[in-house]
């Protein structure tokens, strides 16, 4: 059978028919930003910071499926600042304060905004309030730094078959709730051994009593850049 | 209570939604309690509920007044001074603009338009219809409310509501006789149906302009290697009565005289396609259409043309369900619709796949706005030339509009596809006006030198929305409007549109207020672009058109706003010090700070 193929800056790579452009890209070695995506989950599409040009349009790299033949810009000027101007949104829309942030050098947002060479916030801040939820003995939630990605919402729902998460509201007043009368985390099913306790690609969703386990200037992204470390974790390890 | 309001509606979980809307009805708001028994009742994750309570407007955790009002919040409306008005119905009732007075006597908010463009001012009570609202009604409204009367009885007349035809064409003349399109479509094939409206050049009259004979045969003949019709599978016809784009009102209009038509459209898909189950998506707004329907509805079955073995036909089982929105003009987009209608948040799917493929429940589906089935009835009923003969060769037939704003005669035009713009400003008696908006915000703002333009998908696409503004009118005022109105229907989903519409209209106001500077204008167009490329789904991608069609068409409004330096703040010092004051109950001058630019 004939071997698929497309471009991704001008560089050839194969396929298989059922990949995304971000799994075909991933798995050839190509670093695409995303922060809603993740291997292990349904693509979601809602971040947009994997928004590539295909055959002249723009598209996201995570939901669209790869196709013979197309022509994918991936690592362009303009697909840079567009994402850096994406990113600065998320970081306005929220609360992120990352010296003071536990998960600061595990953040892929912060990362992510390293990565894309990010110097400001740009746009002026919404500072919203923001609920905090220290109500479960081992796992707290700080929705200050919640970006929406949902992964904790379907990794509930599809893995832990829990659906302890989702998101309410709409425009700028979605935010995070829980499957509670009391709107309490400690009210739901969802146990410290959870999936989705774990997903969390910023600070939002925090396992107590390990905040400093390893010292900041040891982790992660203070190693790896995002771009190595994230094409690890799709590749599967 | 609750119980008999989940069966009502069949315990489906794709009910969700119309049950909500009845608790609302009932308790006027929906308790935290009641979405826990829910989520019980539909083996529900309760965060669905929960999502489904916040998503939608005419939903709410926290109690409405006895009396609800909505002043539609539309800029036809505020041409009639609606803003005004429902600061003076605050204002005699001493209730706040979006709470309920303690009491729990009254709540009062502003909604996105109405549909009701042509005689407005225009407001909802209790889901009620309030047309032409003026100083007088609302001081007898104020007294009314504070005495407790009851709807039905204050003066009729303020619910009346005027279809205002002012010029019917090939849909809106004359009457289909009933079934008698249902009766032709019976003698042919499924691939003859889609000939025929293929041959008509027919396409879709919700925007988007889609050829619905080619989406009718793709949701009958299913995905490469499908069996065509295959009729072990699911196929559902939707009917998109969603109708939320600002200026339009042409699909209240049609369900009002035409509904049997609408209905017989929907019906001829069915038989062409193969599907057995049908909705109509009525915006909330138009909940006050929603008796008359079902009274339709009812006669089609005594006469045979719905329900099962459809005049006579072994195995013609179809019937038409209505579900109700909510208040949220992203479920007028397809695929949040269909989500809407499974009883979910309206959030856009991502395609591919397409609703005609996987659609309702995952099951093939076709999506059509309203005017298009009226359509689709007719032509089966009088063949493709009757509607070739209007027209041009790309857009054939006509097209029905919703005229409002500053013109003598507003109301409905059906006109001929191909009609210039400047034609339909003298027939609606708009003189030498300042710009229009055609196709509500998400279209395309034309200026006076180009009113030759044609209507038609070859140049001036339109879902029917007409919006016209005299000299008098600023234009900047008209575009930050807007520009609100996508940041606040803006479904959430997406980063680029939740986030940067708001900000738009940040600096919007900005600008409009006096504050912008050059490098704002600047800063607006770069987002724009950004917003426009990168959003999700169709309302992101046009949100800022208002702000960059009038930009380019009128710099120079925008630029007389602007001051001369280069750089002002988008922070407001002695703004963010509000709480602070308020916290320490100061109000002199040191508890103030000035800001120079
Ligand atoms: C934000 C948004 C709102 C829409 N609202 C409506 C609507 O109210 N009515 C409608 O018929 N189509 C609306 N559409 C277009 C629909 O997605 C879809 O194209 C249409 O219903 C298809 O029917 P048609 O082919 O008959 O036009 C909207 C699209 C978007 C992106
Ligand atoms: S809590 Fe974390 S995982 Fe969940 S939506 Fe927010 S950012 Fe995403
Ligand atoms: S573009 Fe706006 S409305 Fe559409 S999915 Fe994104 S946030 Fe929702
Ligand atoms: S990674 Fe593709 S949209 Fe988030």
């Amino acid at each position: 059978m004939d071997q698929k193929t497309l471009t991704i800056d001008g560089v050839e790579l194969s396929f298989d028919p059922r990949q995304t452009i971000m799994e075909a890209a991933a798995a050839a070695g190509v670093y695409i930003p995303h922060l809603c995506h993740h291997p292990d989950f349904k693509p979601h599409g809602s971040c947009k910071l994997c928004t590539v040009k295909v055959n002249g349009r723009f598209a996201s790299a995570c939901t669209l499926p790869a196709a013979e033949g197309q022509e994918v810009l991936n690592k362009t000027l303009e697909l840079n600042q567009l994402r850096t101007r994406i990113t600065q949104m998320l970081f306005v829309e929220g609360n992120h304060f990352c010296p003071g942030c536990e998960i600061s050098g595990h953040c892929k947002l912060q990362a992510t905004a390293y990565g894309l060479g990010m110097l400001d916030s740009h746009f002026p801040h919404f500072y919203p309030a923001r609920r905090v939820d220290a109500s479960h003995p081992d796992i707290m939630l700080d929705l200050d730094r919640c970006i929406l990605c949902e992964l904790c919402v379907r990794a509930s729902r599809d893995m832990d078959g829990k659906s302890v998460f989702g998101i309410a509201g709409r425009g700028m007043e979605s935010h995070l709730v829980v499957a509670a009368e009391s709107g309490a985390l400690v009210d739901t099913l969802i146990e410290v051994s959870d999936r989705a306790a774990h997903v969390c690609p910023v600070g939002a969703i925090l396992i107590k009593h390990t905040a400093y386990e390893k010292p900041i200037g040891q982790r992660r992204y203070d190693h790896h850049p995002i771009q190595a470390a994230l094409l690890q974790e799709d590749q599967g390890d | 209570m609750l119980c008999e309001i989940v069966d009502r509606h069949g315990g489906q979980a794709t009910s969700l939604l119309q049950i909500l809307i009845d608790v609302q009805m009932r308790f006027r708001h929906v308790p935290p309690r009641i979405m826990t028994a829910l989520a019980g009742m539909l083996h529900l994750p309760r965060t669905q509920v929960e999502a489904v309570v916040e998503f939608y407007r005419f939903l709410s955790v926290t109690s409405v007044g006895r009396f609800d009002v909505r002043f539609s919040d539309s800029v036809t409306d505020h041409l009639l001074g609606s803003r005004d008005l429902a600061a003076r119905l605050c204002q005699r009732l001493g209730v706040k603009l979006g709470e309920t007075r303690v009491d729990d006597a009254v709540s009062i908010h502003l909604t996105s338009c109405t549909g009701l463009s042509d005689q407005g001012p225009a407001a909802l009570v209790n889901g009620h219809v309030l047309t032409r609202l003026d100083g007088d009604r609302i001081v007898q409204m104020a007294d009314f409310i504070d005495q407790g009367m009851d709807l039905d009885t204050w003066p009729k007349n303020w619910f009346k509501v005027e279809d205002q035809v002012q010029l019917a064409g090939l849909l809106l003349e004359g009457e289909l006789p009933l079934g008698a399109s249902l009766e032709r479509a019976l003698t042919l094939h499924p691939a003859d149906i889609f000939s025929e409206i293929d041959r008509s050049g027919l396409r879709g009259r919700g925007g988007a302009g889609f050829k619905t004979a080619a989406k009718w045969r793709f949701c009958y003949e299913g995905e490469e290697g499908a069996v065509p019709g295959d009729p072990t599978i699911a196929r559902y016809v939707v009917c998109n009565a969603d109708e939320g784009e600002p200026g339009t009102f042409k699909d209240r209009v049609l369900l009002s005289r035409n509904a049997q038509d609408v209905f017989e459209g929907m019906t001829v898909c069915a038989k062409a396609i193969g599907a057995q189950h049908g909705f109509i998506y009525l915006r909330g707004e138009y909940r006050y259409l929603l008796d008359s329907l079902l009274r339709g509805l009812k006669v089609r079955r005594l006469r045979g043309l719905l329900g099962r073995n459809i005049l006579g036909v072994e195995g013609f089982d179809f019937d038409i369900e209505i579900h109700l929105g909510a208040g949220a003009y992203i479920c007028g987009e397809e695929s949040a619709l269909i989500e809407s209608l499974e009883g979910k948040p309206g959030h856009p799917r991502n395609r591919p796949p397409y609703p005609v493929t996987h659609g309702y429940l995952g099951q093939p589906t076709v999506v059509n706005n309203v005017e298009t089935f009226a359509a689709a009835a007719r032509i089966m009923a009088y063949g493709a030339d009757w509607f070739l003969s209007v027209g041009t060769p790309e857009s054939s037939g006509t097209k029905i509009l919703s005229v409002s704003g500053d013109c003598e005669r507003p109301g409905i035009y059906e006109v001929p596809f191909g009609s210039p713009v400047s034609d339909l400003l003298r027939r609606c008696g708009a003189d030498d006006p300042m710009g229009v908006q055609v196709g509500g915000p998400s279209g395309t703002f034309i200026g006076p030198d180009e009113f030759e333009r044609i209507l038609g998908f070859e140049d001036l696409p339109t879902g029917g929305s007409m919006m016209v503004f005299s000299q008098a009118r600023d234009v900047v005022a008209i575009a930050r409007s807007f520009t609100h109105f996508f940041a606040h229907e803006s479904c959430g989903f997406c980063t680029p549109c939740r986030v940067g519409t708001s900000l738009l209209g940040q600096l919007i106001d900005k600008i409009a207020e006096g504050h912008g500077t050059p490098h704002d204008l600047i800063e607006m167009t770069q987002l724009a672009a950004i917003v426009k490329n990168t959003s999700h789904c169709g309302l992101g991608q046009t949100a800022a058109h208002p702000l960059m069609q009038t930009l380019e068409r009128f710099p120079e409004r925008y630029q007389e706003r602007l001051k001369t330096l280069f750089f002002e703040p988008g922070f407001d010092l002695d703004g963010a010090l509000e709480v602070s004051r308020q916290m320490t109950g100061r109000e002199d001058a040191h508890a103030h700070l000035t800001q120079s630019g």
